[in-house]
């Protein structure tokens, strides 16, 4: 640890790597898939949905097997699968009285285990070890460009309608009330869901892409009480981990997936103790001395005579 | 001028609601909220006097019967605009990163482009209404950092922004203090003279027969409705909140002479 903290400043630790064409791609690759999950998790984590994130990024496998198989584009076959066991969920809950983590939970490990049967049948030289943990390192050029339209598509998407999706997340029932269409916005929001994950595939991988999805909005939860602040900070640790994870991964030879996802959570780690407001520090500061807090309610109750 | 204002009534005929637990939470509800009207929705806790609101705004789909508002379907008033909704404050993500000034300005969305760009006129009418329920000065506060009176205000103010010609209160009164209480039974008796449509569901049985023209008394079906002096009667109460000790329902009435 001593050795990262001493190289870290290195003008050399910084600039050595980039003459590798291929990790200057990885670079780039895993900072704008960190972009486009760190967008998008802003509305997941506040619409409660880090579970189906799971379940989509776990349904894919099968889609990438067959694919490969097909010899088309796996960012299709994944997008059809990721989409698709969204669609079943949604239909499985409206025709059973069953909770809906308990239909989340049977379709995607339904799905997982399909796509394992795959891989092991169908003879291919697809290594399940990069779907399950990412291979950005030796991403090609094919699957850079699936990664950039999936990516951009969402960002588009997500700008365009960043205000309704964002009135779904905390209000539906106004949002109908207004004469929205809820059901359009509620698979707007799966439909972008599903191509982040297949964005993500290759940089984290599916087992990893759940933190990326989940995290950086988390933080920006923790840190502020303003969408947009909490959009920016979601951003930023995002694409900090994003870049400075796959730095480390070269250095130090470890898995890139691994060390982009263990920084995010020690970022997630600091906000949850030292935010400013919503901090464990700072709540346990405020119980102890709840002065303050008292002269602050006294103020507000005199405006509300005033009102 | 209000007098050119269409007023719109809702009809309700027949609804049904079977939530997915197999209870039926309302039985052949029939009634009407006639136009340009204050009514009050009055039952016991669980009745469902949230389940016929949802019902009327159609956030549930009944298993059986209809709502018509202005002789309209409810999608079709609420893309024009005409149906207001102030949630109960349990249906509300108090933590949600979004300012009071957000809020009131969602009640304007459906008049602004695909892009939700607001004009000057939208945040205009924000102000109005931020000011017209007194909570200008805190529309920047995040909804969760307000009082529950203040938090009733907010959404209130959000209706206002959105000028539906009718509007649903689920419970305005719960946890507000006499003050605020006035405050908003003065404004919507403003908004009932400006020809809105008003149906608002509460357990504050004294403060009704004050401003309601009308009730409708609900337990899982409806079981009275008309003028409130007709309707609010000790016979109606004791059939409606069966079980509650007469005497705890006698002072609540507005006056002795009313149910003799
Ligand atoms: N989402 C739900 N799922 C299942 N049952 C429900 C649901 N919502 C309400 N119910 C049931 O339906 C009945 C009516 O509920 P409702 O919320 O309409 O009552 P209410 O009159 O608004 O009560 P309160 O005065 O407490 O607000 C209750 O028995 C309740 O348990
Ligand atoms: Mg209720």
């Amino acid at each position: 640890m001593s050795a990262v903290i001493a190289a870290l400043p290195g003008w050399d630790w910084i600039v050595e790597p980039l003459q590798y064409g291929f990790l200057v791609r990885a670079i780039w690759v895993s900072a704008f898939v960190g972009l486009v999950c760190a967008v998008l998790s802003c509305y997941i984590t506040l619409k409660g949905w880090s579970l189906m994130g799971d379940a989509i990024s776990h349904a894919v496998v099968p889609g990438v097997v067959i694919a490969y198989a097909l010899n088309i584009p796996f960012a299709i076959g994944a997008f059809v699968f990721g989409f698709g066991a969204t669609v079943a969920i949604g239909y499985i809950k409206s025709r059973t009285r069953l909770k809906e983590d308990a239909v989340i939970g049977i379709v995607f490990t339904g799905f997982f285990a399909f796509g394992l049967v795959l891989v092991t049948k169908i003879p291919s030289n697809i290594d399940l070890f990069h779907i399950l943990f990412g291979n950005v390192l030796g991403i090609s050029q094919p699957d850079i460009i699936q990664t950039l339209i999936a990516g951009v598509i969402t960002l588009v998407v997500i700008l365009v309608r960043r205000k309704d999706l964002l009135l779904f997340c905390f209000d539906p029932n106004h949002a109908k009330a207004i004469g929205l269409r809820t059901p359009v916005m509620y698979y707007t929001l799966l439909l972008v869901l599903a191509l982040t994950i297949v964005a993500a595939l290759q940089t984290a991988g599916i087992i990893l892409v759940i933190s990326m999805l989940v995290t950086p909005g988390s933080i920006g939860y923790l840190l502020s009480d303003r969408f947009d602040h909490m959009l920016i900070i979601s951003v930023v640790s995002s694409v900090f981990s994003c870049v400075m994870g796959t730095y480390l991964s070269y250095h130090f030879d470890v898995s890139t997936g691994g060390s982009i996802v263990v920084l995010l959570t020690l970022l997630f780690v600091m906000a949850m103790i030292f935010a400013p407001k919503y901090g464990i520090l700072a709540q346990e500061f405020r119980q102890r001395s709840p002065q303050p807090l008292e002269e602050d309610s006294q103020k507000q109750q005199v405006v509300v005579d005033q009102a | 001028m209000p007098a050119t204002l269409p007023r719109l009534d809702i009809a309700v005929e027949n609804v049904s609601v079977t939530y997915n637990n197999a209870r039926l939470a309302l039985y052949n509800a029939t009634c009407t909220v006639e136009p340009g009207t204050i009514t009050a929705l009055v039952g016991p806790n669980g009745s469902g006097k949230s389940t016929l609101f949802k019902s009327i705004m159609g956030f549930l789909r009944p298993s059986q019967g209809q709502v018509r508002v202005g002789g309209l379907p409810v999608p079709k008033a609420q893309k024009q605009q005409l149906m207001a909704y102030v949630p109960q404050s349990d249906e509300v993500d108090w933590n949600f990163p979004v300012s009071v000034f957000d809020v009131v300005m969602m009640g304007r969305y459906g008049y602004m482009n695909l892009l939700r760009m607001p004009r000057a006129k939208d945040r205009r009418l924000v102000m109005e209404s931020l000011e017209r329920v007194g909570m200008v000065q805190f529309r920047d506060r995040q909804i969760g950092e307000l009082s529950g009176g203040q938090k009733k205000r907010a959404f209130l103010a959000r209706a206002l922004a959105q000028a539906g010609k009718v509007i649903l209160l689920d419970e305005p009164f719960t946890g507000v203090d006499v003050k605020t209480e006035k405050g908003i039974v003065d404004l919507l008796l403003q908004l009932r003279d400006e020809g809105h449509t008003i149906l608002v569901s509460t357990h504050d049985l004294a403060s009704i027969a004050t401003f309601c023209d009308r009730t409708i008394l609900l337990n899982r079906t409806i079981l009275a409705e008309g003028n409130t002096q007709e309707t609010f009667t000790k016979e109606n109460l004791e059939l409606t909140f069966g079980g509650l000790p007469m005497v705890s329902l006698e002072h609540m009435l507005p006056s002795a002479e009313v149910s003799s």
